[in-house]
């Protein structure tokens, strides 16, 4: 039998895929075999990657208890989270806020957004309120002598402004 | 617009034209959204995901940005039109795979693919040629404010756009630019250039996005950082990188060029040869020798073949191509011939 993925090798490898109920075999060589572990790999390592990241330092407690934690509107809990990788629904991120925060910050080096925002939404006044919360967490980075936290903040500030000022010239 | 018609079509990103295009294939970037409490994709029930493919696919059609676009439900499609959408990348290979209640809007210049239902409801990408992301982000922005005000946008002030995976949380925006780079390959310093890239957090994968190996030596390098920084601060640092690698292939090339001329120039010209006269030839086998004639072009070796020529070739040699060329289903061995066919005929003078 010849390999279903490059029809050239013969096939050594047999591999029975389930997805959406619906069954599938398939026979490899040992080449596209490995390439197709290492895809398979690479999306089922998400979910251990993220839990990874969650697991970190004073995280971990929190963790603990955030395991039964349920979102009230499309019920997946946080446990389901770390299985799979994946939130819910939007509302998930309301449901899970203070567990998300450490890890959103552990991926992007930040918890704060300032890229742009739905039209919808009254922009300006949204725009004003993030530059008192940055400016609250600065004072509290400078407190705590986190200086190269407070610089980054500080960077944010100012991005912020220049954009403002920007929008109103436009306006 | 017709699936078909797309074949007698050269996608915007494959015209071969746009700033540093003899490096940078194409600028590519997307936006990822989803419903105001609507169960993310993976998530929702068979009715939950039909109410939000209806509830988006309405929203698609009063766009006046999209009046040039046709919608493709997912599940009306055969395998092989699904393969076809992957190799134009119009979609991504994970959406032609789990189908029910999906779709893909295509616009009929093929700049504007939106795909429904994907990881996030909506996958908002636009795809241009040459080196060129900021235009791209002129053209997504408006796509996405005139989609914001028919649909309820999930989004928080602090945290963005709230996404299925909170890689993608923030600005929901990746910004990719795929580079042809035959010669840090060829002087073995891509390993470095790759690591370093790595290092500052962007990601670097093959033709086909994730999961895919790199072929042809193609590379795709993507901001992997979503949140803290503003659209236009990402589209930089892609920028400020791209050019570094742009920089560092154009003195390879130039090194190549100075101190083994007929070795590559010898190179180059048997890879045309091969495909000007081959009868049985592979996918794999025919990108990397097309890579080969790229260079060729670029450097002024070969100088009667036309880039665009090339860059169409790369698209109508894949399997899926070849069989909606042929309109009948082809075995890999059948391919291979219908292949080499093909490249003949191009490449005929």
């Amino acid at each position: 039998m010849l390999c279903d993925i490059c029809g050239k090798n013969q096939a050594t490898v047999h591999l029975t895929e389930i997805i959406d109920e619906q069954m599938n075999e398939l026979h490899l060589c040992e080449e596209c075999a490995q390439q197709k572990s290492a895809q398979m790999e690479s999306q089922f390592g998400l979910g251990d990657l993220l839990a990874g990241l969650t697991d970190f330092g004073k995280t971990g407690k929190k963790e603990a208890e955030a395991i039964d934690v349920k979102c009230p509107n499309c019920g997946l809990t946080y446990a389901d989270f770390r299985k799979i990788g994946r939130l819910g629904c939007s509302e998930c991120y309301s449901a899970f806020k203070k567990y998300l925060a450490p890890l959103l910050k552990r991926i992007h080096g930040s918890s704060q957004h300032i890229g742009k925002s739905p039209v919808r939404t009254g922009k300006a006044s949204k725009k004003k309120a993030n530059i008192q919360e940055l400016r609250d967490s600065l004072q509290k980075a400078v407190e705590n002598e986190e200086f190269e936290e407070a610089a980054r903040i500080r960077d944010q500030i100012k991005q912020l402004e220049r954009k403002q000022a920007s929008q109103s010239k436009d306006e | 617009m017709n699936l078909s018609d797309l074949l007698n079509h050269t996608s915007e990103w494959l015209k071969g034209t746009g700033p540093n295009s003899d490096i940078v294939i194409s600028s590519r970037i997307r936006l990822a959204r989803n419903l105001e409490k609507a169960a993310f994709s993976h998530w929702a029930n068979k009715t939950q995901s039909e109410q939000t493919l209806d509830t988006i696919t309405g929203a698609i059609a009063k766009v006046s940005h999209l009046d040039k676009s046709t919608i493709f439900k997912m599940a009306d499609l055969d395998s092989i039109d699904k393969q076809f959408l992957v190799e134009r990348h119009l979609m991504s290979l994970e959406h032609a795979q789990r189908t029910n209640h999906k779709a893909v809007v295509i616009d009929d210049e093929e700049v504007i693919a939106i795909m429904v239902n994907e990881e996030d409801h909506l996958r908002i990408q636009i795809i241009q040629s040459g080196f060129n992301l900021f235009e791209a982000w002129g053209i997504i922005g408006k796509i996405d404010d005139a989609l914001a005000k028919e649909l309820p946008i999930a989004f928080l002030p602090d945290w963005g756009y709230l996404t299925a995976c909170p890689t993608n949380t923030g600005t929901g925006m990746r910004g990719s630019v795929m580079l042809h780079l035959p010669a840090l390959v060829m002087t073995r310093q891509i390993d470095r250039v790759l690591t370093a890239i790595s290092k500052l957090s962007f990601a670097t994968r093959g033709l086909y996005g994730e999961g895919t190996q790199a072929a042809g030596n193609f590379f795709q390098i993507s901001n992997q950082v979503s949140l803290g920084l503003s659209e236009e601060e990402i589209i930089e640092n892609i920028n400020g990188i791209i050019r570094q690698i742009i920089g560092q292939e154009i003195q390879a090339r130039e090194v190549m060029l100075a101190k083994n001329k007929p070795v590559l120039e010898d190179r180059i010209n048997r890879s045309l040869g091969i495909l000007k006269t081959a009868r049985i030839i592979s996918s794999q086998e025919t990108i990397e020798l097309l890579s080969m004639v790229r260079l060729g072009c670029d450097l002024g070796i070969i100088r009667d073949i036309n880039r665009a020529i090339i860059n169409e070739l790369f698209i109508i040699t894949q399997p899926a191509h070849l069989q909606k060329l042929d309109n009948k289903k082809l075995t890999s061995a059948e391919r291979d011939i219908k292949r080499a066919e093909l490249i003949r005929q191009k490449l005929k003078i």
